[in-house]
């Protein structure tokens, strides 16, 4: 797509990535970040960072394409006290560094700050973007609950886009990685402080950031019953869903909900066990890879919009594949 | 109190969006209502507002003249007036848009508090509150699913995802995005839609409130998404067909 440019050293687009790290962790979903960046290799990708990553991380990132590691530090203000601060860090480092785009993920926390820099800068945001051609210039992202696609422009320098955690996969393209440190020199710009972030006991992954994802509507019945779906998505290395109709019957917390009114969600494989395939459901999935509907009724609307399905009780269904999938791990 | 909601007048999520020309979208055909996620602000206003026993909520608008009705519907809630300024253009652009609200809020009163829905679900731009607060110079969080107003501060909560919830402290005045969890909106009862009716709403043209607003649609092609044609069934026995959809799944690499 590119052959026709010539890139030199000079004129070789920089693109910037925010990193997201969780407890020292590089989290999975940051390498089809640093793809989406790197552009079938035409742009130069430096990724940014809070926090120290280690060697294994650095391998990770090198692999993907990153070619610079830069470590965001402040001595005037504290970075992790409060998003302004974090924000006024990154779009000194995007001037310093001459970025012509900044790349985050759609998530909590790239949102939040993507949409801070966007304000600082008075620039253009693109946000939750599913693809992006930097030749046209151009980035495509969901309208009307993921109805319609829209094509939007990017226009101004630096280019602010967060892009869908899973939504562009992870290719690996060798580059060599330098790391080294930013001393941002921002004045304190906090007008909100972190007071305290609630951690919740049971840590599982988050369902925007799993790579596959087994959802259970209102046919579960009670809560309870979800550890039949978890016993699954440990096996295939996922999370577990809801639908709406689960969730406002109390068999699940809102935080599992897929769905306009939930979560949107990009997983390479959803599967949908006992629901029936609402418009309002499919606003929130229908982006994913592969969709497998698991349903009792062979007249299931999910099965006219799915890739693959099965007509059965998934009370039945989901444990034979638990089972099958633990055999196969197995031998 | 005097508190600002910001409402935007969007097709319901329900409805089939039937696209025409290269970007643009058949709106006679939609029914419109009021941004869902903006209801809760409308609603946490309200609330504040009958706490406090005094003040008053403001809706803004920023959209076409049939945004009356979402605006009229949203009064009914318990809000006291609205403001409307009219633009035609479907797909204004987030830097435009907050500064038409800032500007029509500017000139209607000072702001002791300034509500926003987190996203708006017909452009999905999740940027306005952060914009707004930006031209005011106010501290803001978005998507906040609970908050308490003591004197002079804000504490609002947000969901970090995994379960996760980050507690933000700020000063108020101060832009407040909101989401699901922070309340129940109410349904309006037929006295409350009598009482709408009789409330007022201003109306005043984009370019009556600055010339030099000028809304640009950043937006080259709107397409529909696919839809997939029908899934192909997995048969036989449970055990035969969970079988095959292992197999496809792994020949299509998908695990
Ligand atoms: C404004 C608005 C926003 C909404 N937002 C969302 C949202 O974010 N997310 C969301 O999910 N919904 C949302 N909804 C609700 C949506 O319209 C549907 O009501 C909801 O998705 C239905 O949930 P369900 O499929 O679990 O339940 P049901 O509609 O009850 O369907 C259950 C399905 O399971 C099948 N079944 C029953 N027993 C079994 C069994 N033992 N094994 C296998 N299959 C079985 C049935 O055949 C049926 O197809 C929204 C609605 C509105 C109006
Ligand atoms: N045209 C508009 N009129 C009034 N409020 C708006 C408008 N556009 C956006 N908003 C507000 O900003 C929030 C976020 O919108 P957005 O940034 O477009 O996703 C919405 O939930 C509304 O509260």
């Amino acid at each position: 797509m590119y052959d026709d440019r010539k890139y030199t050293e000079e004129n070789m687009p920089k693109t910037g990535i925010l990193l997201e790290v969780e407890n020292t962790e590089l989290k999975d979903i940051n390498f089809g970040l640093v793809t989406a960046a790197r552009d079938t290799g035409a742009n130069e990708v430096l990724a940014f960072t809070t926090e120290e990553l280690g060697t294994e991380a650095q391998n990770d990132l090198a692999r993907y394409g990153v070619s610079q590691l830069i470590r965001l530090r402040t001595d005037s203000a504290d970075i992790t006290s409060s998003p302004d601060n974090c924000a006024a860090a990154c779009v000194q480092a995007a001037r310093e560094y001459g970025l012509e785009y900044c790349l985050g993920l759609a998530t909590a926390f790239g949102r939040d700050i993507f949409a801070r820099m966007a304000a600082l800068l008075d620039v253009e945001l693109a946000a939750d973007v599913l693809q992006i051609d930097f030749k046209a210039k151009t980035a495509v992202k969901s309208h009307f609950s993921g109805k319609t696609m829209a094509t939007v422009s990017l226009q101004e320098t630096p280019g602010l886009l967060t892009v869908r955690p899973n939504a562009i996969s992870p290719v690996e393209q060798p580059a060599t990685l330098e790391s080294s440190v930013f001393q941002a020199d921002i004045q304190s710009q906090a007008k909100v402080a972190v007071k305290e972030i609630k951690t919740s006991d049971d840590r599982k992954m988050d369902l925007t950031e799993a790579p596959i994802i087994i959802t259970g509507g209102r046919p579960i019945g009670k809560p309870e019953n979800y550890a039949m779906l978890q016993e699954c998505a440990d096996v295939l290395g996922g999370a577990v869903g809801a639908s709406r109709a689960a969730v406002d019957a109390g068999y699940a917390p809102h935080s599992m909900q897929v769905g306009q009114t939930g979560k949107t969600v990009s997983p390479n494989l959803y599967l949908a066990c006992g629901v029936s395939g609402a418009v309002q459901h499919f606003a929130g999935m229908k982006t994913s890879k592969v969709i497998v509907g698991i349903n009792k009724d062979k007249d299931a609307p999910i099965f006219e919009k799915c890739d693959y399905g099965i007509v059965g009780d998934m009370f039945e269904v989901v444990p034979a594949l638990t089972k099958a999938l633990q055999q196969e791990k197995q031998g | 109190m005097q508190i600002y909601v910001c409402l935007k007048h969007v097709p319901d999520t329900a409805a089939n969006i039937t696209l025409k020309g290269q970007a643009d979208y058949e709106a006679g055909a939609v029914k419109f209502v009021a941004n869902p996620y903006d209801e809760y602000a409308v609603e946490e206003a309200v609330q504040l507002v009958e706490k406090d026993g005094s003040g008053e909520v403001v809706l803004v608008t920023l959209g076409p003249s049939e945004a009356v009705t979402t605006l009229r519907s949203s009064l009914a809630m318990g809000a006291t007036r609205g403001l409307l300024v009219k633009t035609d253009e479907k797909f204004c652009d987030s830097k435009t848009t907050a500064r038409a609200l800032h500007a029509a809020i500017l000139q209607d009163g000072s702001p002791d508090l300034i509500f926003t829905g987190k996203v708006a679900v017909d452009t999905e731009g999740s940027q306005t509150p952060y914009r707004l607060a930006r031209l005011f110079d106010l501290p803001v969080a978005n998507e906040v699913s609970a908050l308490a107003i003591n004197d002079g501060s804000a504490v609002a909560e947000r969901e970090l995802g995994a379960g996760n919830r980050e507690v933000l402290e700020m000063k108020t005045p101060c832009v407040i995005g909101t989401t699901k969890g922070l309340n129940e909106p109410r349904y309006p009862k037929f006295p409350d839609i009598m009482k709408a009716k009789k409330k007022e709403i201003k109306e005043l043209a984009l370019a009556d409130l600055d010339p030099a607003l000028d809304p640009r649609p950043n937006l080259g092609k709107l397409e529909p998404v696919p839809e997939r044609s029908g899934a192909t069934m997995m048969e036989g026995s449970v055990e035969e067909s969970v079988a095959q959809l292992i197999r496809t799944l792994k020949e299509g690499k998908m695990l």
